[in-house]
Formats: structure tokens, sequence, C-alpha cells
């Protein structure tokens, strides 16, 4: 079972317990009309461009990007090319990322990150909460503030 | 100088604590040694041959009396009592222990310095040329800029898991002693026909095992558009440079295999979006940066020039010091004085605590209270009246600071090689020190005119053998150290990587080999002012190569 970071701590992953479904993205224009957009979540490889999704992205309630090693940082910024091109629902990071990163992920825009019961046993939960986005100071926040207007 | 607000303070203490229950953490099983090992390296902690090596930034070089004073405390306190400045205008400590290693970032706090990103792939410390807000020839002070991108870069959420390390320097002088061509990327103030300032952008320059000279991804960008562009240069690649294979994964790869003209499209691409989601710094910010960098109140009082010159008349090594380690202010009152980290068989860099103090001593009574380090691995005190300089010249002749070698051959670039550095095929320190007490002659040298020799231990080319005038590659050949040699190499605003000149020689041919190059250079040279570099690019490669290999002529 995989565990759920958000800023109020672990959870266990109720997505599939609650009906909903997690479907690749090359399976997804066959699959995606007979799906509810809200019980259906988009996994996306770590390569794909943010921009091809577009079109896909109003039909789907989750977007779930992978982190292979916690040292390959592609999916920090997709989140944040999905969240500059107006993506508003759920964006998910799963698998190695670690309690260090938790407030660079939340900063790029990802809502959660999921993790394996191993990582979150050696890393609990007090680690990731030590790095809240409300916590962290931030230059970029300083420095190249974002636009109110999200231009979709 | 810039001084750190509340901001700035609470960010690095932050750090510290942070590191600090990383280092917990590392010890009670909660990170792995794979977890552990780019956090620490994003605090500056390297593992080397022997021990850990802290590496310290020193943000575009530029230091106060105070903070070279705690640099050479902490050496006492935590390492053997030295220090060694490197390429990237940071300073090393080679032997501190890894639990002392928090109290270490706590000490420099105190004086608003950090170790942060002089490791590991994410942005490291912006380096900037040596003689900023200082050089007759500049158009402007390059640092305040070089500032508002240590600040950006900071933690910055999207970059911390590049595919590779990642260099900026930036210049504000025509004459480039910032290496600007070989960086991932490289900064040119510049003004365009309206005479706005704005910058040439220069991407994919680099030494390491595939050196390349950067190429211009924008002749000029408006400066308010720094921010969003470098954001847009840093997402391109952090998306799309390789993955998978380590030595493939800097951006002059991503450069070449994409090809320049694609990847400024892609670039213009990302930075649409980030210009129209972004609110650039505000004028107020960058003005307040700005005004941190303005020039000290210039004692105006006239100089007494008599003095200088009977200085220089009566004491020969004076003169010499005058000719080769002093440089030309734009006060015509002052004068650059770099101090020279090279005495005759000597480590490069090095600097004992002792000579810590006497530098900082000396900036604060006479240079304004502002030193430099470059990326030649010397000292700088940028603002020195110019009746001032025998005084000068005396305190650093006690210290064994005075060495008059400054650009000439001895003045040489070695990187750490075997005598630290896990991973080196060779040593190059000693063939450092061997060259120097070969060339010892001062007034030799300065017939020999300049001349950079730059040297490296492996192919990662730290040394920058490949914008040397001569370079030496220290490599491993069948368990046996095998230097090879290349020539012509340039590192200034006329950027060329250096020839090999063929077979490598052993550590014991080395010495001599380079002895005839320089006799060769000497005997075709057209007159004393033809530089080596000079000769080299009217003559090629040919005579050299005699000189190197007679037995093949
Ligand atoms: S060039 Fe090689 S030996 Fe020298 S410091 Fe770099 S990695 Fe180490």
């Amino acid at each position: 079972m995989s565990i759920i970071v958000r800023d109020d701590g672990f959870h266990k992953d109720s997505w599939e317990a609650d009906g909903g479904l997690f479907i690749d993205l090359e399976k997804f224009g066959q699959d995606v009309a007979s799906k509810a957009p809200d019980k259906t979540a988009l996994d996306i490889p770590n390569d794909v461009s943010a921009h091809s999704l577009t079109g896909l992205f109003n039909n789907v309630a989750m977007i779930r990007i992978p982190f292979p090693s916690f040292a390959d940082g592609r999916g920090f910024s997709i989140a944040k090319q999905l969240r500059q091109i107006g993506y508003e629902g759920r964006l998910r990071a799963f698998g190695h990322v670690i309690a260090d990163q938790y407030g660079f992920a939340r900063t790029c825009g990802f809502d959660e990150v999921e993790i394996s019961e191993e990582l979150a046993e050696r890393q609990p939960q007090e680690q990731w909460l030590a790095r809240l986005p409300k916590d962290n100071l931030s230059y970029q926040k300083k420095l190249l503030a974002e636009r109110e207007m999200r231009n979709a | 100088m810039y001084e750190y607000n509340q901001f700035d303070h609470d960010f690095v203490r932050n750090r510290v604590r942070e590191f600090r229950a990383q280092v917990e953490r590392r010890l009670d099983g909660s990170l792995t040694e794979d977890e552990f090992k780019p956090l620490r390296l994003m605090n500056g902690l390297y593992l080397q041959l022997h021990a850990y090596m802290l590496r310290v930034a020193v943000p575009y070089g530029t230091l106060n009396s105070r903070q070279m004073n705690q640099l050479a405390y902490i050496s006492e306190k935590w390492d053997k009592g030295y220090g060694h400045f490197t390429t990237r205008q940071n300073i090393q400590y080679n032997w501190p222990k890894l639990k002392d290693v928090p109290d270490i970032l706590d000490a420099l706090a105190d004086v608003e310095m950090h170790a942060i990103q002089t490791s590991g792939n994410c942005v490291r410390n912006v380096t900037a040329d040596h003689f900023a807000g200082a050089a007759a020839d500049e158009i402007e002070d390059p640092r305040p800029t070089a500032e508002l991108l240590r600040q950006w870069s900071m933690d910055h959420p999207e970059f911390q898991f590049l595919p590779r390390k990642f260099k900026i320097a930036i210049t504000g002088a025509p004459n480039d002693r910032a290496v600007t061509k070989a960086h991932d990327i490289g900064l040119r103030m510049v003004r365009n026909e309206n005479d706005e300032p704005g910058y040439e952008v220069i991407v994919g320059g680099g030494l390491g095992r595939t050196p390349m000279v950067g190429k211009v991804a924008r002749d000029f960008l408006p400066k308010a558009d720094l921010l969003p562009y470098v954001e847009a240069i840093l997402q391109v690649y952090n998306l799309n440079g390789r993955r998978d294979n380590k030595f493939k994964a800097r951006i002059k790869i991503l450069v070449h295999e994409t090809g320049i003209e694609t990847l400024r499209e892609m670039i213009e691409e990302v930075f649409e979006t980030q210009k129209a989601l972004h609110i650039p710094p505000s004028e107020e910010m960058v003005k307040a940066i700005e005004a941190q960098f303005q020039p000290p109140e210039f004692d105006a009082g006239p100089v007494d020039e008599e003095k200088l010159a009977a200085a220089i008349e009566s004491d020969p090594l004076f003169k010499s010091f005058m000719e080769t380690n002093v440089h030309e202010h734009f006060d015509p009152n002052h004068a650059i004085v770099t101090i020279s980290l090279k005495p005759i068989g000597g480590t490069p860099g090095d600097a004992t605590a002792d000579q810590m103090r006497v530098m900082a001593n000396l900036a604060e009574a006479y240079a304004y209270d502002e030193l430099r380090v470059s990326h030649e691995q010397n000292i700088i005190l940028p603002h020195v009246r110019r009746d001032d300089l025998p005084e000068v010249f005396e305190r650093l002749r006690e210290a064994g600071l005075a060495t008059a070698n400054v650009g000439l051959i001895t003045d040489m670039i070695a990187c750490p090689g075997m005598d630290y550095c896990a991973l080196a095929t060779a040593r190059s320190i000693p063939v450092a020190q061997e060259i120097s007490n070969a060339f010892e002659d001062i007034k030799a040298q300065h017939d020999i005119g300049p001349l950079k020799i730059k040297i490296s231990g492996c192919i990662n080319a730290c040394g920058h053998h490949h914008v040397g005038h001569i370079g030496i590659l220290g490599l491993d050949k069948a368990g046996v150290e095998s230097y090879q040699i290349t020539l012509g190499g340039d590192g200034t605003e006329t950027a060329t990587i250096g020839e090999r000149a063929g077979p490598g020689f052993s550590y014991e041919e080395i010495v001599p080999a380079i002895q005839r190059i320089v006799e060769r250079y000497v005997e075709i040279r057209e007159g004393v002012d033809e530089t080596f570099l000079e000769t080299y690019r009217r003559v090629g490669a040919e005579p050299f190569k005699n000189a190197l290999y007679p037995e093949t002529v």
C-alpha cells in the first residue's frame, strides 16, 4: 500500500478504493470516453511535454508524474509547466521522492506525494512536515513573483 | 559590498539547521548514503581521497576583511591551518570532520557566508570578473547581476536535481577575465544601439572531457528579461538534458546534439511563457542591490608620485611587482593589486591562516576593506592608492606573498589532482611545483613574458588545461602517469581550445618538455613584445612539436 503525503501528514491512498482508476497516457485515448473524469487519474511518463497534454487535462481529476529516482528532477519542471499552462486538477508526485524534496515538490505545483511504505517508515511523517511550503524561505517568491492571473 | 538583509540571514541560518538535521538523519538511518550524498553536496561537502572536503562559496569572488579573517579562523579551528582558493573563486578546506561541518557553516553564517550550491547537480556559485568594480576597461559592474542570480538560484525548487552541475559566469568588461565562453551560461554586459543595458547570452561552453566554446543564444537580452530568460534556459535543460550518461549530461552536449538554432527556439518558446507569467524583480529591488556595490569614496588627495617612482627605482623586486601584479584602476589615483598565491615551488592557490590575516589586514588598511578571489587562484586588493603601493608590497614581502609573477609562467593553475582528489588519474600539484622551481628566476620569467600554464589531474579538466596557452593533462596509462600537452588554448574573449601536441610524457619527462617549448618560443619570437600566444598563432604548432619530439624530426 502506498502512502500519500500531504501538508497535514500521512494518509493511506484511497483513490482506487474509492473507485478511481489510473490510466497510462498511451492508453488514455481509447479508454477516456467511457470513464468519468472525476474517477480518472492520468499516469504520464517524465519525458512528456506538458504542452502536449492541454487537450486532455480537463478530462481527468488527477495527473501522476513518476520519480524513478529522487535525483531525476524532470518531474519538477513538468509540474511547473502544467500549472503554468492552466492545469488546475490534482497533481501527484509518485515514486522515489525524499522528505527533503517535499517543499520543492509543493512549490512546483504538486499537491501530494505518493511514496512506498518502506520509505514512509524510514522517513516518518515529521521529516516531511518539517518541509512544509508555508515555512519555506523562498528567494524565488521574492524575485520572480507569479502573476495573479494564470493565462490558461 | 553586498550586506545581508534579514531574509538572507534567516535563509542561511535555516539552511544550517536543515543540514545539521540531515547529518543526524544520515546517522540514524533515515537517509541512505545515496540520498544523503546530493544533500551534502548541495551544502558544499565532498568526500575526497583521504577525508571530507568543504567548499565555501565566495560569491563572485568578493570578500571583506572580516570574512577573510573568519576563513583564517575556521582553517585553524577545524582544519589544518590553511585553505585552498579555487578556480571557481571559492575556498576549500581539505580536512574537516563531518560532525564539525554544521558548526563551520554556522561560523560562516556569522560573517554572511555559506557553502550552499558549491557542488551538486544544481546552479553553482556564480562567478564574475575578479577586477569587477575596479577595472579601467569596465562598462558596468557585473556583481549586482551576479548577486541577483545568486539569490534567484538559491534553493530554486525546480532546479536542484538537474542532469548535471550548472555554472554561470558574468563579465562587465570587453576583456573577458571571467572565461564566459567556457561556462554553461556566460553573460557579457553590453549595450544596444539605443544605449540600453543588456546581456549577450552564451550557452553551452565547458571544458571537461568534451571541451566546447559556448554559442551565442541571444546577442542582446534586455536587462529586465534576465531572470525569465535564464529560467527558460534551465527549464529546457532540466527537461531535455541527457540523464543516461553522466559524461554527456552537461548543457554543452544538449547544445551540440540539438543544434543551437533549435535550442534557441525552444528557449524562446519557454521564455515567452515565463515572461507572461512572472513579474520580474522590481526596479527598487534591483536598485537596492546595485546600491550595495557602489564604489567606495575614493581618497582624492594628490598621489605622491615621486615616492612611488623612488621606490620603483631603488628596488628591482618592487619594480617587477609593479610590472606584473599591479593593474590599472578606473580611478587614476588608485591601482589594482594582485597577490600571487603561487610562490616558487608552492601549491597554487594555498594560503595559510596567517597569510589570510595579512591579506585581510592589508585590505582593511589600504584597500577600502575589499578583497577578491580570482579564478586564477590569486587574491586581489581591488583599490589601493598608488602611493601606498610600496608599503603594501613591503608587508606582502614579509608574509611571503610578494611573488612578482602574475600572468607569467609560474602563475599556474593546477587542480588538486592525486594529492586530494578521488577522481585523479595523475598528480598535478607536484608538476606545478617542479615547473615553478625550474623557472624560478623572476628576471627570466619577466623575459619570457605572459604565459599561462594550466594543469589538470584528470580528464574532468578542473585545472582548465584546455584554455591554457600550454595545457597539461595528467592521465593514467597502464598504471603509469602520462602527461598530455595541449598548445594554444585561450580563455579570454578570443576563446580557443588548445590543440594536442602529440604523445604524452612521463612524470620525469614533463618538466623538460615544457622547458623545450619555452626555449623554442624564445628562439623564434619576433622581439620580446611578441607573447607566446601571439607567436603560436603566427607560426602554428609545428615548431613546438619539433621541439617536443626531436627524434621524429
Ligand atoms: S581535474 Fe580531475 S583530478 Fe583534478 S580536481 Fe578535477 S576531478 Fe580531480
